[in-house]
């Protein structure tokens, strides 16, 4: 057992893949001496060498690209876009080029590619560096998309990720760099598409993803005490999304909560909403409740960004307010 | 090259005449010995290579720019350790290229640079305590002052050297002389945004100066891995336009370089492109640690090529430089950005409606309903 960082993690999650298939490289600005400048790449260098860790200038349409022609050719690929919002600046080969390229070979072109990038808020860089932008890959068809929440889960949905034959755009959380915890000896295969419940209840069920998912905790123990159960789910996969074990609590508890970093309109519960609506409606108790950032642009000032982004209150707040009658 | 020499700026020879004389002082740390000639006046020991296009008078207000921008710098790093400022990117090193590209306008002209360009914006009209107040972390800070046409920083790497082309094409379609300023890294030109701004402006014979501060790294990643071209400035001839490379570190060649090329924009002849070569002396932003990247001799080699202390010998060898002087230039400076200071940290905490506010002319009726839920009020 060691304790790790959710930014050693990443390394770390990379690391056991690339001891796995010596194919596997990585490319992406500032990741070989510089270490990333989340430092989430630190020591791959070293271990791995420049012809595997490679520096770019930069270039993000190129490093995507790249990254795309050589997983055609069957060399597995991780490329890093420092921040997500520079997804909007490869955008044409992410949604056009990577995600349709299986689809218009008729399913004969496999890409194994991990986009990585830091996602999300907290960090006060403001509205060009903090967005939350899991909702615009999972509106693609043909992307797989991840963001998780714990260090451990970052090694084993990475190693499912660089696994898989399709591409996958794999969210680390800025603000979750720092958390750390005990991680299992040995091998970490997690599989994509499994949501987990990390706390069960039984009046109220509560879904998040990334950095919501601490909150959406830490506003269920408050819930508790207020004699409100929360079955506090960590979604992990948007793309593939686990329905089952989301529909599962909702029939069991007949309420339901999204909290979401990204902008409010057609953020990823916008879908899952709507899912749950169609197949559990008869479960329901209560309409679904969406806790969402407002559709607007992170801003830079501290007090401003802290609401705007889903809070521990905010969750806590709206919950109790509306879970009438299920206590 | 014999090729480079299609790429020198119109009339830029003839007025100075070393133009084409490689320089023996190739700063260090540009491992790429190619040989091709860096535009140069003022040599790192005072002396000059030739008649300087200014008085002395002028000299001693660049050189009080270049101190003022210094201070500022000092005191934003020094801010942004106690906590006072978000991530701060700092130009140390880079002051003759910002403030001497800046001289070389008019006012009315525009300016779109990057997150390290508040000296050039400075210079240009943007006032230090809104730089300041943007570097706090708030959008006020962002609203620039009318009849100021600087943008305000671009914080995404390449897209600003774009807007440069619309702006100056702008301008001709309104029937101005108004020229466009873009400055941007040597690591900005690998963006394919430099690439299309650059073609663009050519084909469009858009008023744009394209200004690359070459500092030699792009956060840990060198110029030399960055391009193989032998020099920026080379990559101008491929779009068909002037390209020069400039001594970044000294104030007056990059002011005329830039003036020469703004002048030529003026007149209907289109875009070029201007190659300072200069230093960052400090780390890429305070986030960064270049001890992982770069060594500490590069960096001592090129503190003695120091922009300031280039000027402030040319001054001592004129008897127009004296200890007193520079005192008080800096206790001034440091009145100006202390005032700065102190009006950006008297503005009150942003309100919560501010974020709805800025959003649209007029806030949608979704947006004020999300505003009650966020902000808890109404
Ligand atoms: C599209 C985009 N890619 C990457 C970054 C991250 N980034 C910020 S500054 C920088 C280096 C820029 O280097 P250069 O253009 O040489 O300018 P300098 O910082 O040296 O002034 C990078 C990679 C960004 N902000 N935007
Ligand atoms: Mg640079």
């Amino acid at each position: 057992m060691a304790q790790l960082s959710y930014r050693e993690a990443v390394a770390y999650g990379i690391a056991q893949e690339m001891r796995r298939d010596p194919k596997l490289v990585m490319l992406g600005e500032d990741i070989a001496a510089a270490g990333g400048v989340f430092k989430t790449t630190v020591g791959l260098l070293d271990e791995f060498g420049p012809d595997r860790i490679k520096d770019t200038p930069i270039s993000e349409q190129a490093i995507v690209g790249a990254a795309m022609g050589a997983a055609m050719t069957g060399i597995p690929v991780i490329a890093e876009l420092m921040f997500s919002d520079f997804v909007a600046v490869t955008w044409d080969m992410i949604a056009n080029e990577i995600a349709k390229t299986r689809y218009m070979t008729d399913g004969q072109v496999a890409l194994p590619l991990v986009i990585r990038t830091a996602n999300g808020g907290g960090v006060r860089f403001g509205a060009q560096h903090s967005q939350s932008v899991e909702n615009w890959c999972m509106m693609i068809p043909g992307l797989k998309v991840v963001a998780p929440s714990t260090p451990t889960d970052v090694i084993g949905l990475m190693a499912a990720s660089v696994r898989d034959p399709d591409p996958v755009v794999f969210f680390e959380h800025k603000a979750l760099m720092a958390m750390s915890e005990e991680i299992p000896d040995g091998e970490i295969v997690d599989e994509l598409g499994k949501a987990k419940i990390l706390r069960e209840g039984t009046d109220v069920t509560i879904a998040a993803l990334a950095a919501m998912v601490p909150k959406a905790l830490e506003a269920a123990e408050r819930l508790a005490a207020d004699g409100i159960s929360a079955e506090v789910i960590d979604v992990r996969s948007l793309m593939p999304l686990d329905t089952r074990t989301i529909l599962g609590s909702v029939s069991k508890t007949g309420r339901f909560y999204t909290v979401e970093e990204n902008p409010r309109v057609l953020g990823w519960g916008a879908e899952v909403v709507s899912i749950v609506t169609d197949e559990a409606f008869w479960d329901l108790d209560g309409p679904c409740i969406r806790i969402t950032t407002p559709h607007i642009p992170l801003p830079a000032a501290a007090s401003l960004e802290d609401m705007a982004i889903p809070s521990v209150d905010r969750i806590y707040e709206t919950v109790r307010r509306t879970a009438g009658g299920s206590a | 090259m014999t090729s480079r020499k299609a790429g020198l700026g119109r009339g830029l020879e003839a007025l100075i005449p070393i133009h084409g004389e490689t320089t023996s002082s190739r700063p260090p740390g540009q491992t790429s010995a190619n040989g091709s000639s860096m535009f140069r006046l003022i040599n790192p020991d005072g002396t000059v290579r030739d008649r300087l296009p200014v008085t002395l008078e002028e000299m001693k207000s660049l050189y009080a720019d270049m101190v003022e921008a210094r201070v500022y710098d000092d005191k934003s790093m020094a801010m942004q350790r106690q906590g006072r400022l978000a991530t701060y990117a700092p130009f140390r090193g880079q002051e003759a290229a910002q403030i001497g590209a800046a001289a070389a306008l008019r006012p009315g002209d525009w300016v779109s640079g990057t997150y390290r360009d508040a000296a050039l914006n400075w210079k240009a009209g943007y006032p230090w305590k809104l730089l300041i107040l943007g570097r706090t972390g708030d959008e006020r800070g962002g609203q620039v002052p009318e009849g100021v046409n600087v943008m305000p920083p671009s914080i995404t790497v390449g897209g600003h050297m774009i807007h440069a082309v619309g702006l100056a094409w702008a301008e001709r379609l309104k029937g101005t002389d108004r020229i466009a300023l873009t400055s941007f890294g040597d690591g900005a030109t690998s963006e394919g945004d430099f690439h299309e701004a650059m073609n663009f402006a050519a084909v469009y014979e858009t008023p744009t100066v394209f200004l690359c501060q070459n500092n030699g790294w792009a956060i840990s990643y060198p110029v030399e891995e960055q391009t193989r071209s032998e020099t920026i400035a080379d990559k101008a001839l491929a779009y068909g336009m002037p390209g020069v490379r400039v001594d970044g570190n000294d104030v007056i060649a990059v002011l005329v370089a830039v003036r020469e090329a703004a002048e030529r924009a003026r007149e209907g002849e289109g875009p070029s492109l201007v190659e300072a070569v200069t230093y960052r002396l400090g780390p890429h932003t305070t986030a960064d640690d270049p001890g992982r990247y770069r060594k500490d001799d590069e960096v001592a080699a090129w503190e003695e090529l120091d922009p300031l202390v280039r000027v402030r010998r040319l001054l001592e060898r004129s008897g127009a430089w004296t200890e007193s002087w520079q005192q008080s230039l800096e206790t001034e400076a440091s009145n100006r950005i202390e005032e700065a200071v102190a009006w950006a940290e008297s503005v009150p905490e942003p309100e919560p409606d501010d974020m709805f506010k800025r959003m649209f002319a007029e806030p949608t009726p979704n947006l004020v309903e999300q505003e009650r839920e966020a902000t808890g009020r109404g």
